[in-house]
């Protein structure tokens, strides 16, 4: 749609200087999206309006919070008490940051089933991982903030990981900390980096959105769309498809939010920070589990610590590992049970996170971390070649052999020619 | 101008070279200039003055009874020091010729056999073992044991199972007289 086709006059005039209402038009109106994204594509939009909910929950948390040692855990409980609605938006933003993290896993699940990392969308992928682990720090350094015990304990073990490498350990970690223990000015940094972090995230998103619009979605069959055949424009059907998808997501969370706040927390962090007293059993947000598991599973130090950011690095290689021309797990009979496989590994280090380290339980977790790594580093590159997919289907509108055309017809009402 | 004409012509390759180390030169320049600025940004981050300057601290030992562990705060970590049992000091000489991960003689790690004095913080990620109260457990060589990974320490404060890769560490100190340790 060129400029001139907008009725406005003053949008007109504004379009044609700066062509904000074109680009918004061609990016998110007449978008022509595949027609047949089942409700896994719905958690893409989730993940940006979590992402929105957390900066606007934080910033005005931001107003109320105290980033010092003496204040900060009687600052939040503050915010709890006596500040206007102050519960609710803490509450808000702790429970959105792990609703959050579960909307992302599906959105990353989606794309491994699916085959969304294969070519041309690798850079996509990377800048999703990319994402995960921006998330991931904002996340651990926000847990930090209100200065319980699980937060002076979590930021002990984890700024402590890096003092597995080599030479440069020590120096880094009293780097990190800005003295000799977790104390004010480590504190203070966090709060600064919480704060900025999910500013980066924005400026990684828009680069993945564009990354994503160069090619479009890929979609449950995984084929690439033929043409104005295969699509529908974003809006309305894609919009408001999104916006059931909402409604059901802040049900759930709004459940969360009222009526078990404090489900996926942890006692202990309402008990204020003390440096001379760990808690018996230190366990991280449920969201780190999996990943803590892997560290705890390598009964060497730096060998745990590799081995934790290994298992995010090994996604970068992914769109390498498995080099299978087909992308959907639709029609990969071998590789949708190892799927299935590797999702059930992770809720097993996910369980093992949680346990104390000890017994029958290091022996799972060991297991389950060999498993992790032979899934991405042995089993794809062999079904890669090993593995005889299924036929695929001609294009998204003629699903079934032989019937080309068939479905066209109908899938013809709301299509449109796309410039 | 016939001068300026042929030197324009003839060493091409000469103009083209000088101009390229001018380029070299002036992104070196400019890359050592945003390394110095960049330098300040970064290294604010690492402990400052006061925090450097933090005071040591005195304690009176002799009141620690025989056995008795107490724990201070020192840098913002726990310092554990233990008046130990005749045993304890045997159990750690014992041993002293056993294999360890972290070789070391109790001799070298203490100043006078009945007081060990070690920072808190296990050299796995920093937990703080348990072991120091009465009734704590104490893990399997009589010593510390930390909860988070479960790494056992001995009586000399020596790694000797789990994940920790040293010994606890001997932060520096001195008896000022029989009964007064400065730590710092
Ligand atoms: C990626 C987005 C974000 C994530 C995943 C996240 C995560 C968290 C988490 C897990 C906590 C601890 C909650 C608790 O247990 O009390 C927290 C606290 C906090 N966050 Fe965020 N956050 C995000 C964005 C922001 C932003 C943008 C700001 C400020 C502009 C902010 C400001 C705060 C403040 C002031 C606290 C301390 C108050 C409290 O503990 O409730 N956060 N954040
Ligand atoms: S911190 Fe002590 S065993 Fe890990």
């Amino acid at each position: 749609m060129s400029a001139n086709q907008f009725k406005n006059p003053v949008v007109r005039w504004i379009d044609h200087r700066l062509p904000i209402f074109s680009f918004l038009n061609h990016e998110a109106t007449e978008y022509p999206t595949p027609k047949n994204l089942n409700y896994f594509w719905n958690f893409g939009s989730l993940a940006g309006i979590s992402l929105v909910i957390m900066i606007i929950t934080g910033i005005v948390l931001s107003m109320n919070y105290t980033a010092h040692v003496d204040y900060a855990f009687d600052s939040v409980e503050r915010i709890m008490r006596d500040v206007n609605h102050g519960w609710l938006l803490r509450y808000i933003h702790m429970n959105g940051a792990s609703f959050f993290f579960i909307v992302v896993f599906i959105h990353i699940f989606r794309g491994l089933y699916y085959g969304s990392y294969k070519a041309p969308r690798e850079l996509l992928w990377m800048l999703g991982v990319v994402i995960l682990l921006l998330m991931m720090a904002t996340a651990f350094m926000g847990y930090v903030l209100p200065w319980g015990q699980m937060s002076f304990w979590g930021a002990t073990v984890i700024t402590n990981l890096f003092s597995a490498l080599p030479f440069v350990g020590e120096g880094i970690v009293t780097w990190l900390w800005g003295g000799f223990s977790v104390d004010n000015p480590t504190l203070n940094r966090f709060f600064s980096l919480h704060y900025l972090l999910p500013f980066v995230i924005v400026g990684v998103v828009i680069l993945h959105l564009v990354a994503l619009h160069r090619f479009g979605s890929n979609n449950p069959l995984g084929i690439d769309t033929r043409g104005p055949q295969d699509t529908i424009p974003f809006h309305p059907y894609y919009t408001i498809k999104d916006f059931f998808g909402l409604s059901v997501f802040l049900t759930f969370f709004a459940a969360a939010v009222f009526f078990f706040p404090n489900f996926m927390g942890h006692p202990d962090n309402y008990i204020p920070a003390n440096a001379l007293q760990t808690p018996a059993h230190i366990v991280p947000e449920w969201y780190f589990l999996p990943f803590y598991a892997i560290l705890r599973a390598v009964p060497d130090k730096l060998g745990g610590v590799l081995a934790m950011f290994g298992a995010i690095a090994v996604l970068f290689i992914l769109p390498w590992l498995d080099s299978s021309p087909v992308r959907s797990g639709r029609f990969r009979p071998i590789f949708k049970i190892f799927f299935w496989v590797f999702f059930a590994d992770c809720l097993v280090l996910g369980y093992i996170g949680a346990m104390p380290a000890e017994g029958i339980y290091v022996v799972i977790g060991r297991v389950a971390t060999v498993w992790y790594f032979l899934h991405f580093l042995l089993i794809l590159p062999i079904l890669s070649v090993a593995e005889t997919p299924r036929p695929l289907p001609q294009s998204i509108s003629t699903p079934i052999f032989g019937g080309a055309g068939a479905m066209a017809g109908a899938a013809a009402a709301p299509k449109r020619k796309v410039e | 101008m016939a001068a300026l004409k042929t030197k324009k012509a003839a060493p091409a390759a000469d103009q083209k070279s000088r101009r390229d180390f001018i380029v070299v030169a002036t992104y070196s320049m400019g890359a050592v200039g945003a390394g110095a600025f960049a330098w300040p940004l970064i290294d604010q981050m690492n402990p400052a003055a006061d925090t450097l300057a933090l005071a040591s601290i005195e304690v009176d030992v002799s009141k620690i009874a025989e056995g008795q562990s107490i724990t201070l705060k020192w840098r913002g970590k726990p310092v554990f020091i233990r008046h130990r049992t005749k045993t304890e000091i045997d159990e750690a000489l014992r041993d002293d010729a056993l294999n360890m991960r972290d070789p070391q003689v109790d001799s070298d790690r203490v100043q006078k056999p009945e007081y060990l004095v070690v920072l808190g913080v296990c050299t796995h990620l920093g937990c703080v073992p348990l072991g120091q109260k009465v009734g704590e457990v104490r893990g399997e060589y009589d010593g510390w044991f930390c909860p988070c990974h479960g790494s056992h320490y001995d009586s000399s404060g020596r790694i000797r199972k789990g994940p920790a890769p040293t010994n606890l560490e001997i932060p520096p100190y001195a008896f000022l007289s029989d009964e007064v340790i400065k730590i710092g």
